[in-house]
């Protein structure tokens, strides 16, 4: 059944544009990009797929929630990635729901850049509620309103931000489109 | 292309690369390592900036290369036909028309744009290293955000000379947060990086670092505020095309001590004297 669902169809090309994307949205926090030639892996969602098989590989260690783990034969096959025991030890996090980022690896101060990558999963990049981002990469504060975000999320992330330059940068994916929030941003609700 | 995978580096390589990217910009400023890899140039003519080159590099990308303002010095057309051999990528001398360029020493004239990349080739990444040669020490100086062997250096320079005599890789806060070396472009050029934008990606080969600053982020020279940062420029137009405002190389003419002083950058100067020779690849 895992081989049935194809990875990129052509690697080298898809993952680079992938990359791009993805790069355009660390640097400019926020912004909301969608992928020309999607991955379909359910339950993974086309954007998710695609930049999991962009970004992981046998050198980093990944974490799945329960309603994705269907997805480890085929993440094992296309990317070889390494499974993480907990939640604590993994470089690369995919989830449905967004775990307490305090249990997530933040780095040190020494080495922040070993703070981890939570790709989020949620139902729409729109129609929640308000959140307004400011920091690197914004000319202007922009405001953006995801789905499926925690009620406690804009405490969250300014725990996240308060211990920079450690911390947790999270990509935000639905459908064939993703935005990121990494960890330079600030958030304010509304 | 033959025997190459696109942009030369093998896939596992550019994942590794761009996971450092991201994190990188996830954190302007701060040096991230990365496990560099032999590249068929020798160090010295810019490996790290190839390696980040190589890692973001698309089909459609259309790249420049220029080596202390020009397009056409040896290194510069090296890398650039490097590039068109491994990758197929189309290559321009023109600021305006490249979506990806790398740079050796200067930042070009023209202001760039949100949808291009700066890319820098970085020989010493450590801002802190002719201070502090322990590797260990300077990172926990980074770790604490504390400058003070910058300062002092910068206050003994303003003690002794009246000014600060940094006049290349002049010392910068990137966000507020981390000192970090712009690579040796003039002090001249340390200006633009603020808020410019354009993503700023930087490679260092030999010393395996991979740092960023992303559009529209705060970067400013390190300075007190009884000696604020002044720019120094010749007080010169450029005898080629008048401009007043750009960084000028001085020429000599003759061997009687004839000089000029003409743009550093020269598609900013052909451009600005409307010279068709600057249209085109100069691959
Ligand atoms: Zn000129």
């Amino acid at each position: 059944m895992t081989l049935e669902k194809p990875g990129f169809i052509d690697p080298v090309a898809e993952a680079q544009a992938c990359f791009r994307l993805v790069l355009r949205t660390m640097s400019s926090p926020g912004q909301i990009v969608t992928l020309a030639n999607p991955v379909a892996a359910p339950p993974l969602t086309p954007a998710t797929a695609a930049v999991l098989l962009t970004l992981v590989d046998a050198e980093v260690s990944l974490w799945l929630d329960e309603p994705l783990a269907d997805s480890w034969d085929w993440l094992a096959f296309h990317a070889g990635v390494v499974r993480a025991t907990d939640i604590g030890s993994a470089a690369f996090l995919c989830t449905t729901r967004l775990p307490p980022l305090a249990e997530v690896f933040a780095g040190t101060d020494a080495a922040p850049e070993t703070g981890a990558t939570i790709i989020l999963q949620v139902p729409s990049l729109e129609g929640g509620k308000k959140l307004t981002l400011y920091g690197p990469g914004l000319e202007t504060p922009i405001v953006i309103a995801p789905q499926g975000l925690p009620a406690d999320f804009v405490a969250q992330w300014e725990q996240n931000h308060r211990i920079f330059p450690r911390g947790i940068d999270l990509l935000l994916c639905a459908g064939s489109s993703f935005c990121a929030l990494p960890r330079s941003v600030r958030i304010g609700e509304g | 292309m033959n025997g190459y995978n696109f942009a030369y580096l093998d896939e596992p390589t550019k994942r590794m690369i761009r996971r450092a990217i991201l994190k990188a910009v996830a954190i302007p400023g701060h040096q991230v390592p990365f496990g560099a890899r032999e590249m068929p140039l020798p160090y010295g003519w810019g490996t790290g900036g190839i390696q980040v080159t190589a890692a973001i590099l698309g089909a459609d990308d259309v790249l420049k290369v220029i080596d202390q303002g020009a397009d056409d010095t040896t290194n510069a057309v090296s890398i650039r036909r490097f590039f068109s051999r491994v990758a197929g990528v189309e290559t321009t001398t023109r600021t305006r028309d490249a979506s990806v360029i790398q740079t050796r020493h200067r930042i070009p004239e023209t202001p760039l744009r949100d949808d291009q990349i700066l890319v820098y080739q970085v020989p010493l990444p450590e801002p802190l290293a002719k201070l502090e040669p322990s590797r260990a020490e300077t990172k926990q100086m980074h770790a604490l955000a504390d400058y003070g062997l910058m300062h002092v250096k910068l206050y003994e320079d303003i003690a002794r000379f009246g000014h600060v005599t940094i006049s290349y890789d002049y010392p910068v806060m990137v966000n507020d947060r981390y000192l970090m070396s712009p690579s040796p472009i003039p002090a001249f050029d340390t200006l633009k990086m603020n808020r410019m934008p354009a993503l700023q990606l930087f490679g260092a080969g030999r010393e395996k670092r991979i740092y960023a600053v992303p559009p529209y982020t705060t970067v400013r020279p390190l300075d007190f505020d009884d000696h604020p940062f002044a720019l120094i420029r010749a007080p010169h137009a450029c005898t080629l095309c008048g401009a007043t405002n750009s960084y000028l190389d001085e020429v000599v003419t003759d061997d009687r001590g004839g000089r000029m002083f003409i743009c550093s950058d020269t598609d900013y100067c052909a451009d600005r004297r409307g010279d068709a020779a600057s249209e085109g690849d100069a691959a």
